[in-house]
């Protein structure tokens, strides 16, 4: 064991979030399985929903460690283990995607071969959006993904028996590496799965929105775990209300980047007004999609600004809670706003349905299971690290 | 020194953990208003001394709020009210582009009066430094020294037993700070303020006559004689001989549409007036009949000239034959004239001409009212309770 005092000790963490967990994952799985059994086009939608909702929570939580090594954070060292359960959903992606891969004909206008013949901007894409390539260049960015996943676990975890400071130094270089990967490759997600949908329409911030709100509510999770499991005396008694401020003022700071990320693609589109540009927000403010649009700016942007705005909300336990669930609830909705609007490209009609609560049980019974699973067999707290004695000594 | 009023007492101290401990002491006996000032930030110091926070951030906080307030409602009065003005097929009030504008606005603002309010509220404005600036104290603590100031207004503060207080804590070099003397601003006194006003007048004189009268006399007038083209005078470059230009053929100006009927002497067979006679109608009808048609049709349109013969006066309106004309054909009468009747197509607008129409419809009711006018009078006088029949 390691020389610094952590005050930390392991401790199980209480039965009925493992029970809560498995119970939601087995009930989202078979009302998904029935969802799509009875109506796989509906399904599709809702589950690419709560996949892109998965894949913000997972790879946010992986660009946080990687974020803290190539910073040379201290604050956060006592959560990053958090973060590192929380994107051990990654390895499942690749699996996960298969379903997706099997009704990308319900997803996209792109593969319906009457279309395409009747467009020439569209045959002009097929060069990019053609199956082949992109069913190898996701199932490769998903693989991507996992390697540096069990890259950075395997030394972090490591460093819990050894103590060895040359892993922190392996682990930096390997964040430096996945940085510019992770924003190549979330870009590529984030069009091909979701700007493809309306196959005309480009916007080259796109990803970096992806990335605002996947950020962002990796954030939210970890500041929820972190303010449950310290309160509740999981994690060590070391955390202090300053480290909560700098978790408060990090959500803060994304919510304000969310916002102009987002406001910066609307404001655009909306000025040059192009036909192939504008029908994406047209899409988005017809019929009732126009009070989720005014309801997404109010709960992504306008409610956790102002909660967070004063300095005391941000060291306050209770008021941290109430956010981070109001930013991941506010997260699927973003999801929910990005995908579905879209099923008129393909011909459908977009009706509210019990299928758009079905996945994202899934998603939430998965995401506790996996942090139930790992945070029985490690840590809660990097014991290795060699920053961990400054994350505790750290002051505003 | 009688005149002074005690700031505080300032104590220094070698090294941050000193500093830290003085502080503990100093926040244990009790005291609530008293500062640290150290040469670089100490973590840990916000746990032991209680700062109240400071007011400032509400100053912001109301001068952001209204900068963004004020700024939208500019740009709504300016773009969509005063002067609506079409940019880019937007509406007239596009708020997507204002928020950058609102946004930089606001920022702008809360800076500004950020740094202004500390000059007011903190600095306590004609003063422009706080009264520990300048001071030993001040230059002590901003290079190598730690030091703590305890201030006066605090309840427990007694000048002697703070400062055996803060020697029995380690301080050294302990300084008696004292308030800004009373100064007599050399800017408020009467005969600077009589100066600073005759130097604006006789500025502002200078600046009206050198921009409004001495730029129409020689030499000074070369502005006026440009070499261009001006509106009413004979041109030699065009062939037409008309320095005014007319618009290209086919196309008529902004909002204007031209004159369907030309010629038509009864256009009732096209279109009867448009307006209904409102209260604002019948209104906007007065005033223009009353400036341009009473002078010669009276102010009752009963014929009676304010012109005294100067002019062949108008016919009076409530006529059988001019009771009888259709809407349209009094309208063909303003737009074109008739006899000694000039156009006024010019002068009156459209929509004005039908107001007038409805306002003289109005005169001749009440010239040759119906019996059933009496009656409902009765009854509205019936209604309020006026007993006069």
């Amino acid at each position: 064991m390691s020389k610094i005092d952590s005050g930390y000790i392991k401790k199980e963490l209480p039965k009925n979030i493992g029970k809560l967990g498995i119970i939601l994952l087995v009930a989202g799985i078979i009302l998904s399985v029935i969802a799509y059994l009875t109506d796989p086009a509906r399904a599709a939608f809702s589950y690419l929903t709560a996949f892109i909702f998965l894949i913000s929570i997972g790879l946010g939580s992986l660009f946080l460690v990687s974020l803290e090594y190539a910073a040379g954070a201290v604050w956060s060292v006592p959560f990053r283990r958090i973060s590192e359960f929380y994107a051990s959903s990654i390895p499942y992606f690749i699996l996960l995607v298969i379903p997706l891969f099997f009704s990308m004909h319900n997803l996209f206008t792109w593969m319906n071969p009457e279309v395409v013949a009747q467009d020439k901007v569209l045959q002009g894409r097929m060069v990019y959006l053609n199956v082949p390539f992109f069913v190898v260049r996701d199932s490769a960015i998903f693989l991507i993904w996992w390697l540096f996943y069990a890259l950075l676990i395997k030394n972090s975890r490591k460093q819990d028996e050894s103590s060895d400071q040359m892993l922190t130094t392996r682990n930096i270089k390997l964040s430096l590496a996945f940085i510019p990967v992770f924003a190549f490759t979330i870009s590529i997600i984030s069009f091909d799965w979701m700007m493809s949908m309306t196959p005309k329409w480009f916007s080259t911030i796109f990803g970096v929105y992806l990335f605002a709100g996947s950020t962002w509510v990796a954030l939210a999770v970890l500041t929820l775990s972190a303010v449950l499991l310290t309160e509740n005396g999981y994690l060590s008694q070391k955390v202090k209300r300053d480290h909560y401020y700098s978790l408060g003022t990090l959500l803060f700071a994304f919510t304000v980047f969310w916002a102009y990320i987002a406001f910066a693609q609307y404001m655009l589109q909306w000025y040059g007004n192009l036909p192939e540009e504008i029908i994406y927000f047209i899409h988005r403010w017809t019929g009732g999609w126009k009070y989720v649009s005014l309801a997404l700016v109010i709960a992504h942007f306008i409610v956790p600004f102002l909660i967070l705005l004063p300095r005391s909300s941000k060291t306050n336990p209770k008021i941290l809670i109430f956010v981070s669930i109001w930013i991941i609830a506010a997260q699927y909705l973003d999801s929910y706003w990005l995908v579905m609007p879209d099923m008129v490209n393909n011909g459908f009609t977009y009706s509210i349905n019990w299928m758009d609560m079905a996945f994202p049980i899934a998603v939430v019974g998965l995401v506790i299971v996996l942090f139930n699973s790992m945070a029985k067999r490690h840590n809660l707290i990097p014991l290795g690290d060699p920053k961990l004695q400054r994350s505790f000594d750290f002051h505003l | 020194m009688p005149d002074k009023k005690l700031f505080g007492v300032t104590a220094l101290f070698d090294s941050a953990d000193s500093i830290l401990y003085a502080a503990k002491k100093i926040k244990e006996a009790g005291y609530k208003n008293y500062d640290l000032n150290t040469p670089y930030p100490i973590h840990g110091m916000d746990d032991i001394i209680s700062n109240k926070s400071s007011r400032l951030g509400y100053i912001t906080l109301f001068f952001g709020f209204a900068a963004a307030a004020f700024i939208l409602s500019f740009m709504w009065w300016t773009l969509a009210i005063n002067y609506p003005l079409v940019i880019g097929g937007k509406p007239f009030f596009p708020l997507p582009a204002f928020v950058p504008i609102t946004f930089e606005f606001t920022v702008l603002l809360g800076v500004l009066s950020t740094v202004f309010g500390m000059i007011v509220v903190v600095f306590n404005l004609p003063y422009n430094s706080h009264p520990l600036h300048d001071t030993e104290y001040m230059h002590n603590v901003t290079s190598d020294k730690f030091g703590v100031v305890i201030e006066a207004d605090d309840l427990l503060f007694d000048v002697n037993k703070v400062t055996e207080y803060l020697e029995s804590l380690g301080g050294k070099s302990i300084e008696l700070i004292y308030q800004h003397e009373e100064i007599k601003f050399k800017v408020f006194e009467p005969k600077f303020l009589i100066f600073l006003a005759i130097v604006s007048i006789l500025s502002a004189g200078a600046t009206y006559i050198s921009i409004d009268k001495l730029m129409y006399i020689p030499p000074f007038d070369f502005m006026l004689n440009q070499n261009k083209g001006s509106a009413q005078s004979i041109s030699s470059f065009f062939t037409d001989k008309h320095e005014m230009r007319q618009p290209p053929q086919g196309t008529v100006a902004r909002g204007f549409i031209p004159y369907e009927f030309p010629g038509v002497k009864d256009t009732n067979q096209f279109y009867g007036n448009p307006l209904l006679p409102s209260k604002k109608v019948l209104e906007l009808g007065r005033r223009k009949f009353l400036t341009f048609c009473s002078p010669c049709h009276g102010d009752y349109a009963d014929g009676s000239s304010r012109l005294m013969g100067q002019f062949p006066p108008g016919p009076t309106l409530h006529s059988a034959s001019v009771i009888g004309f259709s809407d349209g054909k009094i309208y063909n009468i303003i737009t074109n004239g008739q006899n000694v009747m000039p156009s006024y197509a010019y002068q009156i607008k459209r929509e004005e001409r039908w107001a007038i129409i409805n306002y003289i419809r109005v005169l001749q009711r009440a010239e040759n009212p119906k019996p059933s006018d009496f009656t409902s009078i009765n009854e509205l006088n019936k209604e309020a309770g006026n007993v006069q029949n």
